[in-house]
């Protein structure tokens, strides 16, 4: 029994122990995922956290010792970024003949959510370090955590509500656009994809492209242009306050 | 081999970002000029060539690089403990509104559009 302990004891405090349980888990929850039909319920990522956080909380296990393993996957985030050029150059004949119709979607999408996000919360008298951190939320979680340290909020608050943001808009993307009456139809996947790519980034995406591999497309296209649309205006417009 | 030179590509525009960003104090994020870069240099078919297999990877297995953040929710219990309530709030309905804004924009924008190089 004693050996079993200082097993645990030397295993769970190696970067080995958050690499392999955050794969595993992910590959199981992916796994029960696709059991049950892509059901936005099931969603992996959310099932992760929770298996994964109950997991730390149970076992006494600290989170920094967890992020010491589980950081190698988080780093791939910024070489992720880079590569979403690539959907932007796969979809470049669409983006140039509707580059205005696309960037008037992606700031003003863009802007009602960030702005909603900031208003709600001043309104509910959340503290300033929040509410300044609630700002980058529909970004992917990296580029968020970028623009929360330079308008003054806390990095790793706004990517907690990053994450949050994109399961938001996985778990209930499908609905939402049913009763908003938008269809299954070329426009409509494309409205469907490019808005869960701007107000949901990288897991409203992720979703996307189960759905339909053109909404995935579009997805992919509007995070990237919604990564260079708020970096672009968040801080110019925390500027001025 | 390809992709191992695809990621070397998208880690040096992604450090390269960097450097841009700190030496010439630019507001926007590292990832974020190493991604503008790759967009200017996937002109060069030797650069697409490389690029392509390791972006669909990564891109494609997207999901998976949020959980060791998401998971960082545990150390942020005190917050939600005291704020949770309006928290969900704001972020379900601001991601709702987000998400309506920009579908129906851009909806109402592309029926008015000519549909040549439209959707694929």
């Amino acid at each position: 029994m004693t050996d079993f302990v200082q097993l645990w004891v030397y295993l769970s405090s190696t970067p080995l122990f958050g690499l392999n349980a955050t794969l595993v888990v992910y590959v199981l929850a992916l796994a029960f995922y696709t059991r049950m039909q892509q059901a936005p319920w099931a969603n992996p990522v959310l099932w992760s956290m929770v298996v994964l956080g109950a997991g730390l909380w149970a076992t006494g296990t600290a989170y920094p010792t967890y992020f010491a393993g589980a950081q190698f996957i988080h780093f791939l985030l910024g070489p992720a970024v880079v590569a979403l050029a690539w959907p932007l150059w796969e979809r470049r004949a669409a983006l140039r003949a509707h580059w205005g119709r696309f960037t008037v979607a992606a700031v003003v999408g863009g802007t009602a959510a960030a702005g909603s996000a900031v208003g709600l919360a001043w309104a509910l008298g959340l503290p300033t370090e929040v509410v300044l951190s609630l700002a980058p939320k529909s970004v992917t979680a990296p580029v968020a955590m970028g623009i929360a340290d330079k308008v003054g909020g806390i990095a790793s608050l706004a990517a907690v509500f990053a994450v949050l943001t994109g399961l938001v808009g996985a778990l209930s993307g499908k609905a939402l656009f049913a009763l908003l009456g938008i269809g299954q139809d070329a426009t409509g996947w494309m409205a469907r994809g490019f808005a869960l790519g701007t107000a949901a980034h990288g897991i409203g995406s992720a979703r996307a492209l189960q759905v339909h591999p053109d909404a995935g497309a579009w997805a992919a296209l509007a995070l990237g242009l919604q990564v260079v649309v708020a970096s672009l205006l968040i801080p110019l417009v925390a500027g001025w306050f | 081999m390809q992709v191992l030179q695809g990621l070397a590509i998208l880690l040096t525009l992604q450090s390269a970002g960097e450097a841009l960003s700190r030496l010439l104090h630019l507001p926007y994020p590292g990832p974020v000029i190493g991604m503008v870069l790759l967009l200017v240099a996937l002109r060069w078919p030797a650069v697409q060539q490389r690029v392509q297999t390791v972006a669909s990877f990564l891109l494609s297995h997207l999901s998976l690089l949020f959980v060791p953040v998401g998971v960082g929710v545990i150390t942020q219990l005190g917050l939600v403990a005291e704020h949770g309530l309006q928290l969900l709030l704001v972020i379900v309905a601001s991601t709702w509104i987000g998400l309506a804004v920009t579908a129906l924009v851009l909806h109402r924008l592309m029926r008015h559009a000519p549909p040549a190089g439209g959707s694929e």
